[in-house]
């Protein structure tokens, strides 16, 4: 719908930017209220980038909003520095450095770990600025005679101290740390902070370095603090050390809660609300302090009942409106999702993006020597050698807790062997993490899906294939993603060969079982691996679901080299030019089809105790 | 120099803050490590424990019933919060979970702050405990040597209760896997409720405890919560051991670095958190894969 007309969110932004000193002092709105609107919405972008768009919660935004501010502040009063800008930039280069060294300490860990730490270092920040910083922070009182913004033309000087051309000033910054986080959240990083909120553990998989990426989005998060605390000793003429206080983080956090975090504008309208109402509560009501009291139900209350805030209740309210009108307009049209799911026709693999180079004539492509993983003192695998060649489609069947997929997670790397080497084309991969093994053309589908669940299909694919194209960290925070080179060939190449090109657009949330399937083992081709793992690709299928996915790995294993673990023999069977059989974390046997079925060793591992009884 | 006096006081002290924190951060990590909920609200069962017992003290004028009537009343406000609010976020994200809870934390203490005011209470030690107490080599306040004894006589009876009981078991068992205990017929959501009471009773208990030794004010749980995560982080998700000794540990940096800077106590913890943080992420008592 919006994303159709270029720039039409940004356009739309600086009318309701130019617009909104003139309208909202008749909603109630004072003039200093709605600077402070901004600059709390400024603070809450980067915060988004980093809580709603990677999903992690910090609770330490106060230490960089404080730090950009103080330096801004120290910089404009202790020293002779007067260029406002500058100054403003300064600190939130400061800010940003200083994130970035929190930010390696705190991203040592995740989930709640990571919210704790975060807590513990705004605390810290409050303290080192009132203390042991205080000959440089003013301490208790802060840094006051902050001079109001100024910029010089060479030919004239702006003065920014009347409080409309104190709001243009901000408003102006707000605007280009808008549009710079609009270019963020499109390019390829952005999409892989979505990924990383959503499924950690696969983004890794899939090439990408993660760590590197949640340190771009702490330090952008930190930037963004830090140019707002900037602004705020500006507009006050006065830098408050409370703004280190963790009272403040807390603000930052509700207020992007309220409005709805991962949309870039709910910490705007989160930021509108809890300042409108505090005015309101305060002035109007003359309620004291009991007005944090109020703010606080409401927050529990929002929290439980309007999961996504505001701008998410503004969302889902647009969607009801226009699909009503479509049902009204004609309900016939309803697409017939396709109940009988045509079978993938087999494309020869010539002259598309995809194909990695492949030394001609066989020769081993893995090699697994004395491969060995215990888990205390379970032995899970125990010294297996295998060995797969170019353009084989290998098979490996053996009853549960034989350790098929212990020895999978070894040869992807996710799980280092108790000892053993593996070489992965010649190289050896031991102890690599799975992020270089994936990088090299070593990739595995997953037995349990781990897909992007919040995101469409095409997005999905476009995190496998970012991967290949753009290895496994880069910075190219501005780049639009439909300007990456190679990836919607690669995306697009993809979709035919798993059959979902008719849901392009749809959310991983909504596809049928057999969809998310194809889907996983989609991801893993994105990548385009030169060796795929496939672990149980048929589990879970309906009849009808396992004969088309039978057809779809066919396809799909011109070219390639494939390692496929299943319970499903007949497939296997059918599919695999030699079988390997695992017992007990060891090799059984190793032979063709034929020879495995009519393997007593095996018919005894399945079937048990028929000692030479076998027919 | 160091006075050596001083010091050893200054070791009690953080003998004493440490078994504090301990109490408290044994509290924050079994509601976490069964319920996977990590509570911001506990900082301010604290407070609430501390206004509870004062509240009673000033009714009753016993020291005995405040101790009682506030760490049941803190028992009731766990229960009702798993109950009302909590229950409906376990399958939600962690995100939400925290949000919720920080929301409830500044409830409670905005709550209080419009019932009793911004301005601190003082609850007296109980007369048997008046005093200073010359134990030879120095002298020492009374209450706070007590403190030591009661908080330390509420950790076993807490370990008795987890280590040594049957419901203890199925907590334990619920820390590392609440589907299996599910399974096996245990009404988890009652042992959900159970735990989620005893963890802030063991706020609620140290807040009472800690009232005598510092004056109540609503925002008091704040830099306790602050201290407890760090203990935490030190001594391991889910780990009471841990939470013993991170507590231990956090009191003692705390009350030393304050002899000769208390600006820098923070900075110290900090310190302290992060060597622990890079020589073992899951801290010094916890396992891998609990967070």
């Amino acid at each position: 719908m919006l994303k159709q007309r270029p720039f039409l969110i940004e356009t739309l932004t600086a009318l309701g930017l130019i617009a909104a000193p003139f309208v909202l002092p008749y909603l109630g709105f004072s003039p200093t209220t709605i600077n402070r609107i901004l600059i709390w919405a400024l603070v809450g972008i980067g915060f988004d980038i980093l809580f709603g768009y990677t999903g992690l919660l910090s609770f330490g935004q106060s230490a960089f909003f404080g730090t950009g501010g103080m330096f801004a502040a120290y910089l404009l009063t202790q020293t002779g520095f007067t260029n406002t800008v500058a100054a403003l930039f300064l600190g939130a280069i400061v800010s940003g450095v200083i994130g970035y060294l929190v930010g390696l300490i705190a991203l040592r860990r995740t989930g709640i770990y990571f919210a704790m730490i975060t807590v513990a270092i705004a605390e810290v920040f409050f303290f080192v600025e009132f203390n042991p910083l205080s000959a440089f922070t003013g301490g208790e009182n802060g840094l006051p005679g902050v001079p109001t913004p100024n910029l010089h033309l060479g030919f004239t000087t702006l003065e920014f101290d009347t409080n409309l051309s104190m709001y243009a000033f901000i408003a102006f910054w707000y605007f280009v740390g808008l549009v710079a986080a609009l270019r963020i959240v499109r390019s390829p990083v952005g999409l892989l902070l979505r990924a990383i909120r959503d499924n950690p553990l696969r983004a890794q998989a899939l090439g990408h370095n993660i760590h590197s990426y949640k340190l771009t989005a702490f330090v952008i998060a930190a930037v963004y603090a830090g140019f707002a605390g900037g602004l705020l000793g500006m507009m006050q003429g006065f830098m408050p050390p409370d703004a280190f206080m963790f009272a403040t983080s807390g603000e930052i956090v509700m207020q992007t809660a309220i409005g709805g975090a991962g949309t870039l504008f709910g910490p705007l309208l989160g930021a509108a609300t809890w300042l409108y109402l505090s005015d309101f509560f305060q002035t109007t009501l003359h309620l004291g302090a009991t007005w944090k009291l109020i703010l606080g139900i409401v927050f529990v209350l929002l929290i439980c009942f309007l999961r996504r805030g505001l701008a998410g209740a503004i969302i889902d309210l647009y969607r009801l409106v226009t699909k009503k009108k479509q049902s009204e307009e004609g309900p016939a049209t309803a697409p017939q999702s396709s109940v009988v799911v045509k079978l993938p026709t087999p494309k020869p693999a010539t002259g598309t993006v995809h194909v990695r180079h492949q030394p001609a004539g066989g020769g081993p492509i893995l090699q697994a020597r004395g491969l060995t993983r215990r888990y205390g003192g379970v032995i899970a695998n125990s010294d297996i050698d295998f060995t797969v060649d170019y353009g084989e489609m290998r098979g490996i069947i053996g009853p549960n807790g034989a350790g098929k997929s212990t020895f999978f997670k070894m040869l992807t790397c996710e799980v280092p062997p108790s000892s053993g080497k593996i070489a992965f084309e010649g190289r050896d991969i031991t102890g690599m993490n799975v992020i270089d093994v994936c990088q090299l053309g070593l990739t595995k589908s997953y037995q349990i899906n781990q897909l992007f669940e919040r995101l469409t299909v095409r997005q999905n694919l476009e995190i496998a294939a970012l991967g290949k194209v753009r290895g496994k960290f880069r910075l190219d925070l501005f780049r639009s993603l439909a300007r990456v080179p190679g990836l919607d060939e690669q995306v697009s190449h993809t979709l035919a060969l798993v059959n979902l090109t008719h849901r392009t657009d749809t959310s991983v949330s909504e596809l049928a079982y057999g969809e998310k399937r194809r889907l996983e083992i989609g991801l893993a081709l994105a990548t385009s691996p030169s060796l795929l793992l496939l672990d149980e690709p048929l589990a879970g299928m309906s009849p009808q679901e396992r004969v088309e996915t039978v057809a779809l790995l066919k396809s799909i294993a011109q070219g390639r080299t494939m390692i496929i673990i299943d319970h499903d023999m007949d497939a296997l069977f059918e599919l695999a030019e030699k079988v390997t059989v695992l017992q007990e974390g060891r090799v059984l046997v190793e032979g063709t089809p034929d020879q495995i079925k009519n393997n007593a060793k095996v018919q005894e591992a399945y079937l048990g105790g028929v000692h030479g009884e076998v027919a | 120099m160091v006075n050596w006096a001083n010091f050893i006081s200054q070791c009690f002290n953080g003998l004493v803050l440490g078994a504090l924190l301990a109490l408290i951060s044994s509290g924050l990590t079994i509601i976490y490590g069964t319920l996977g909920v990590l509570n911001l609200a506990h900082g301010a069962m604290f407070m609430l424990g501390g206004y509870a017992g004062w509240l009673a003290y000033t009714y009753s004028d016993s020291f005995i019933i405040a101790v009682i009537v506030g760490s049941v009343f803190v028992m009731l406000v766990g229960v009702v919060m798993e109950r009302l609010i909590i229950r409906h976020f376990y399958s939600r994200p962690h995100e939400d979970q925290l949000l919720v809870t920080f929301g409830l934390g500044i409830v409670f203490v905005e709550g209080v702050r419009f019932f009793f005011g911004s301005l601190s209470k003082m609850t007296p030690p109980p007369a048997m405990f008046q005093g200073i107490t010359n134990l030879g080599f120095m002298f020492y306040p009374t209450y706070r040597l007590a403190a030591l004894g009661i908080v330390a006589i509420a950790l076993l009876a807490l370990y008795i209760v987890l280590y040594r009981t049957r419901i203890g078991m199925i907590v334990r068992a619920g820390i590392e896997d609440a589907v299996m205990v599910d399974s096996l017929g245990i009404d988890v959501y009652k042992i959900f409720m159970l735990v989620f009471g005893i963890g802030a009773m063991a706020a609620g208990f140290a807040g009472i405890v800690n009232a005598p030794v510092v004056s109540i004010a609503p925002d008091m749980g704040e830099a306790i919560l602050v201290q407890t995560f760090v203990v935490v982080v030190i001594g391991g998700v889910g780990s009471f051991p841990g939470a013993i000794l991170g507590g231990l540990i956090a009191g003692e940096i705390i009350s030393i670095t304050s002899m000769f800077n208390p600006g820098y106590s923070y900075v110290m913890l900090f310190v302290a958190m992060t060597l622990v943080l890079v020589l073992r992420p899951y801290g010094l008592l916890g396992s891998a894969g609990r967070e």
